[in-house]
C-alpha cells in the first residue's frame, strides 16, 4: 500500500444497512450523533439516542450534514498549491506526496529562518486538541493556537484567575436552578442542542431567566425579564449588583468565609457603585435591579450567573466574565445541585484517562510568541492569544513566525479587521489550511489540503470533561467521495517528511485508538458499541470540606495573584463609555441557530433559509438618517470596506448600536451560494486586531464603531 | 378518514429551523419547496417593564378531513390514503399542474424545481409505515413537536397550565413587574 493511500477504517464501504455511533462536526458543539448507511452511502442523520442529554435530536445544520456530504461538491476535492499571487485564486491541482513534499520543504526554509519556533497552527479548540497541539510540539514549536482570542478566552482566563481552572470546569445543573442569569449568551440562537434542551426542560418547570443584551434575541423572548442594557456595559451592571449583594447581605456567609480570599478588596471595589451609579452607564432603573437581587435571596444558591461564552467584546469584558463567576461563588452555588458542578478527572471515579499522543513528544523549553504564561502570566499558554502571533507575523518580534497551518478554522472571518490580518499574513513562507471547504483563509493560502468530512473520516478519541467525564469517537461512517484525508493521517505525513516519526507512529486509526485505550480498560470495539463509554453511572459530588481550588493560595482568590503578577487590577473602575452620536454606531454581531461562524454559508439548504443578513437599527436612530425598514443601507467602518444591507427598523436593539450576524460576506467565488452575499463584519472592524481586553486577552470586537447611511440605488429601486 | 395530528408546542418552540431541514434532508429536497415551515414574528412587547416576546407558528400539512388539494388534483395523483386520512402525492402521476398549489387554503403543496412536480408534508408516511415518527417531530431540538392520534396526544398546554400553577400560586412570583 503506498502511504499515500486514503486511511479507510475496515468494512466502511460494506453493502448492507449499518449503524454508525459518531459525531456531528457541523459546528464546533460536536454533538453525539448516529449514521445510518445503507451500502457504503450515509442516509439518516440524528441525534444519539444513547446519550439521554441529547436523544434524537439534532438541529438544522446538523440534519444538513447529508446536504454537505451530498449535494456540495463547492469544496476542495484534491490537495491545491497556489500558482499566482497569494487570495488571487489561482491554483493547480497536486498530489498528496507533491502537496505534503512542498510543505515540508518550505517549513525546512522557515526552520533555516526562524528555527522550528517560527511554526504555528490554529484550530477552532475543543476535545481534539491532542493533535493538532502534538504536531506542533513535535516540530519543536510551543505556538500552538485555539480560536479564542475572538471567542472566549475573556471568560476563559476569568474563571482561571478566580479559581485556577477553565469556566469549562463549572457545569451548570440546570435542571434543577431556580434563576439563571444571562449576559448576551444568547443559548437558543447560538445553539448547543444539549444546552438548549435542558434550558427549555427547565423554563417549562419554572426557573427564572434574566437575560442582558442590547438586543432582544430569541433567548430574550423566552427570558422572565429582559434588560436592553447599553452596549458594552454589562460589567457596571455587575459592580452594582455586588454592592447590592454585599449591602443586603444575600451571599453564603460559610461559604465565603471557608473558600474565598479578597473579600475586602471586594467591598472596597464596590463600595460606590450603588444601584443609582449604574442607572446612567447600564440604562437599567435602580428599583429593577433592586428587586432582583431581593429575588435572587429567594432563590439562591441555585442560581447561576453564567460566565458567557462567545465574550470578545470589549476591553472590560474579561472583568464581565469575572465579575459574574465572583456572583456565582457569593451565592454559594459551587459543587451543589442546582450550581455549578465542577467537572472530574477520571481519577475521580477510580479510572484512568485516555493516554495522551502529546506524551510522545518531548517539552519544548521556547516561550511563546504572545508571551501567554511567561511575559503575560494572565493568559493561559494552553489557548494562547492568536491575535498576538499575528503581530508577531507582521513585527518579527518578539520573534518571526515564518510558517502557519490553519486547522479547520477561518483565521481571517474570525479576526476582525481583514486588511491588517492579511497584511500579517503576506509575510508568512508558508499558509497552510486544512479545511474540508474553501473558507477565506483557505483562499489567501499557499497549499489548501482538503479533510475528508466528518462523516468520512475517524478522528482520534477524545475525553469529553465533565460532572461524569467520558470517552466519545468520532467513527467514519462511508468512505470519501474525492482525493481528502483525515487530519491525523495529514499530520503524521507532515512529521513522517520531516524525519520525525515517533510522534504519529501509527498506520491506521486503530492503532492509534488503542495506544489512547492503553490500560483504561475500554476497548475500541466497547467503544463502536454506542459512540461513548461514560466512566461512571452518575456525578460524585465533593463534599464540602474537601473542596480545593488549583489557584497560587488554594482559595477562590477574589484579589488573583496571577493578575497582580501582570501588573493589572483584579477589580478595576468601571470605564464609563460615550454614547456615539449621528451616523456612528456600535456594530454588534452575533449568531442564528441555522449557520456556524463562516462554515456553513455555502451548504444549500443553510443557505437556503439565511442567504444575507439585515441590519438592526432602533427607530429613534434611523429616523433622522432618513432611513426606513427595509431600506438599504451602505455600512462602513473605517476601511476601504461598504458593505450594503437591507435594515430591520425596531426597539428591539439599543439606540447606541447596530446588529448584524456574523460570517456573511464570503469572497471565495468557487463557492458560489456564500459568494457577495450579505456583510463582511470583520471588514468593518477596522483597527481592531490589536485592540484587545489586556487581562483576558479577548478581541475588542463589540467596540467597533461603524458609519450607516442610506444606500445609492444600485440600478434602479432597491 | 383524518386520523394524526402533528403539534407544535409554541411555547416550547425556539424558531430554530431544524424541523424544515430534518424534512427537506429526509426528503432529499434541495432549494425551493418546504414541505413544513416556521413562521416567526416579532418580537412584541407583552410586559411593563418591557417584555419582548415573539409569535412562532409550524405550518406543516394539516391533512385536512376534506382536502381540497385532492379535490383540485385533475390526475389522482394528490390523494387521501382511507385508512388514515394521509393525504400525499403520488409522483408517477403528478403532472406539475399546480392546482393542488392554488386550491389549498394554507399554501401547504410545495413546488419542487428539480422535479418539476408536487412535493407536500405525508407525515414522512414511509417512516410511519415503519413504525416511526415524522423526520421533524424525531429529531426536534426541544420536543415541540408531536405526532399522534388526535384524541389520543395529550395536550401540552394542559399539563403546562397544571404545572405553572404548582410553581408559581396566583399573585406570587411577581416581584418587580
Amino acid at each position: 500500500m503506498s502511504s499515500t493511500m486514503a486511511p479507510n477504517v475496515a468494512g466502511v464501504a460494506a453493502p448492507g444497512r449499518r449503524t454508525v455511533y459518531s459525531m456531528c462536526s457541523m459546528c464546533s458543539v460536536r454533538c453525539p450523533i448516529e449514521v445510518t448507511v445503507e451500502d457504503g452511502r450515509a442516509v439518516w442523520l440524528q441525534g444519539n439516542p444513547h446519550d439521554k442529554a441529547i436523544g434524537a435530536s439534532l438541529c438544522a445544520k446538523g440534519s444538513a450534514g447529508l446536504a454537505l456530504e451530498y449535494d456540495d461538491d463547492q469544496r476542495p476535492q484534491t490537495p491545491l498549491i497556489r500558482t499566482g499571487p497569494r487570495g488571487g485564486g489561482q491554483w493547480r491541482r497536486a498530489s498528496w506526496d507533491e502537496a505534503l513534499d512542498y510543505i515540508a520543504d518550505k517549513l525546512k526554509e522557515t526552520i533555516a529562518a526562524f528555527g522550528p519556533r517560527g511554526i504555528m497552527l490554529s484550530d477552532r479548540s475543543g476535545p481534539f486538541t491532542d493533535l493538532t497541539r502534538t504536531f506542533v510540539r513535535a516540530l519543536g514549536s510551543p505556538n500552538y493556537f485555539t480560536h479564542d482570542a475572538c471567542c472566549t478566552a475573556n471568560a476563559h482566563n476569568a474563571a482561571r484567575t478566580l479559581f485556577g481552572f477553565s469556566h469549562e470546569g463549572l457545569i451548570p445543573d440546570l435542571g434543577r436552578v431556580k434563576h439563571l442569569v444571562l449576559y448576551g449568551r444568547n443559548i437558543i440562537e447560538a445553539l448547543a442542542v444539549k444546552e438548549a434542551k435542558a434550558f427549555m426542560a427547565a423554563l417549562a418547570n419554572g426557573m427564572r431567566v434574566t437575560y442582558i443584551d442590547p438586543r432582544a434575541t430569541f433567548t430574550a423572548c423566552k427570558a422572565t425579564r429582559y434588560w436592553q442594557v447599553r452596549p458594552n456595559s454589562d460589567y457596571a451592571l455587575n459592580l452594582a449588583i455586588i454592592h447590592e449583594v454585599l449591602k443586603q447581605k444575600i451571599y453564603d456567609k460559610a461559604f465565603v468565609d471557608r473558600f474565598v480570599s479578597g473579600m475586602d478588596y471586594l467591598r472596597e471595589a464596590v463600595k460606590d457603585t450603588t444601584p443609582e451609579w449604574q442607572v446612567s452607564h447600564t440604562g437599567v432603573p435602580a428599583e429593577q435591579l433592586r428587586a432582583f437581587v431581593r429575588e435572587l435571596a429567594a432563590d439562591a444558591a441555585h442560581v447561576i450567573f453564567n460566565p458567557g461564552w462567545g465574550t470578545a467584546r470589549h476591553k472590560q469584558s474579561f472583568h464581565v466574565s469575572r465579575t459574574a463567576l465572583i456572583l456565582n461563588v457569593l451565592m454559594g452555588n459551587i459543587e451543589i445541585p442546582g450550581g455549578f458542578i465542577l467537572a472530574k478527572p477520571p481519577a475521580r471515579y477510580g479510572r484512568k484517562g485516555l493516554n495522551h499522543l502529546i506524551a510522545r513528544v518531548p517539552k519544548v523549553e521556547q516561550p511563546r510568541v504572545d508571551g501567554a504564561g511567561t511575559t503575560r502570566p494572565q493568559w493561559d499558554p494552553e489557548i494562547g492569544m492568536l491575535h498576538q502571533a499575528f503581530a508577531a507575523m507582521e513585527t518579527a518580534q518578539p520573534y518571526g513566525i515564518g510558517a502557519y497551518f490553519a486547522y479547520r478554522h477561518d483565521p481571517i472571518t474570525g479576526l476582525p479587521d481583514t486588511e491588517a490580518a492579511k497584511r500579517a499574513l503576506e509575510k508568512l513562507k508558508l499558509f497552510v489550511s486544512i479545511d474540508v471547504r474553501y473558507s477565506e483563509a483557505g483562499w489567501f493560502a499557499d497549499v489548501i489540503l482538503p479533510e475528508a468530512t466528518y462523516l468520512e473520516r475517524a478522528n482520534i478519541l477524545c475525553q469529553m470533561g465533565g460532572a461524569v467525564p467520558n470517552f466519545s469517537m468520532r467513527d467514519q461512517a462511508i468512505a470519501p467521495r474525492f482525493d481528502s484525508r483525515p487530519a491525523w493521517w495529514i499530520f503524521r505525513e507532515i512529521l513522517r517528511r520531516m524525519d520525525i516519526k515517533e510522534a504519529l507512529d501509527f498506520e491506521t486509526i486503530e492503532e492509534l485508538w488503542n495506544y489512547q485505550l492503553d490500560g483504561t480498560g475500554v476497548t475500541v470495539a466497547e467503544m463502536r458499541e454506542k459512540g461513548f463509554v461514560s466512566l461512571a453511572n452518575a456525578p460524585k459530588l465533593i463534599p464540602r470540606e474537601e473542596l480545593r481550588f488549583p489557584t497560587p493560595s488554594g482559595k477562590i482568590e477574589i484579589e488573583s495573584a496571577v493578575l497582580k503578577q501582570a501588573g493589572l487590577p483584579s477589580l478595576p473602575p468601571y470605564e464609563a463609555k460615550a454614547a456615539p452620536a449621528d451616523d456612528r454606531f456600535l456594530l454588534l454581531i452575533g449568531r442564528t441557530a441555522t449557520l456556524t461562524h463562516g462554515q456553513s454559508f455555502n451548504n444549500p439548504l443553510l443557505n437556503e433559509i439565511a442567504p444575507e443578513q439585515v441590519l438592526w437599527i432602533h427607530p429613534d436612530r434611523a429616523r433622522p438618517l432618513g432611513i426606513g425598514d427595509g431600506d438599504t443601507v451602505e455600512v462602513r467602518g473605517g476601511g476601504s470596506y461598504v458593505g450594503r444591507i437591507k435594515t430591520r427598523v425596531t426597539p428591539w436593539i439599543h439606540p447606541e448600536a447596530v446588529f448584524m450576524l456574523h460570517g456573511f460576506g464570503a469572497t471565495v467565488p468557487l463557492a458560489t451560494r456564500a459568494f457577495g452575499r450579505g456583510v463582511a463584519d470583520q471588514r468593518l472592524q477596522g483597527g481592531k486586531l490589536y485592540d484587545f481586553d489586556p487581562a483576558g486577552g479577548g478581541c475588542a470586537l463589540t467596540e467597533a464603531i461603524v458609519q450607516i447611511k442610506p444606500a445609492v440605488a444600485e440600478g434602479g429601486n432597491q | 378518514m383524518s386520523t394524526y395530528i402533528l403539534r407544535h408546542d409554541e411555547a416550547s418552540c425556539i424558531s430554530c429551523l431544524a424541523c424544515e431541514v430534518h424534512c427537506k434532508s429526509n426528503k432529499d429536497l434541495g432549494p425551493g419547496p418546504d414541505p413544513c415551515k416556521i413562521i416567526t414574528m416579532g418580537p412584541f412587547d407583552v410586559g411593563r417593564p418591557a417584555q419582548p416576546r415573539m409569535r412562532i407558528v409550524f405550518m406543516p400539512c394539516f391533512h385536512c378531513e376534506d382536502p381540497w388539494c385532492v379535490r383540485a388534483c385533475p390526475t389522482g395523483a394528490m390523494q387521501q390514503r382511507e385508512m388514515d386520512g394521509i393525504v400525499h402525492v403520488e409522483h408517477s402521476l403528478c403532472i406539475g399542474c399546480k392546482s393542488c398549489i392554488a386550491a389549498c387554503p394554507w399554501g401547504t403543496p410545495q413546488w419542487d424545481p428539480a422535479t418539476r412536480k408536487v412535493v407536500k408534508c405525508d407525515y414522512c408516511m414511509d417512516r410511519f409505515d415503519a413504525g416511526l415518527q415524522p423526520a421533524c417531530v424525531t429529531k426536534c431540538v426541544t420536543g415541540c413537536l408531536s405526532f399522534g392520534v388526535a384524541d389520543e396526544l395529550p395536550d401540552p398546554r394542559r399539563e403546562r397550565y397544571a404545572r405553572y400553577l404548582v410553581a408559581e400560586p396566583l399573585g406570587e412570583g411577581k416581584e418587580g413587574s
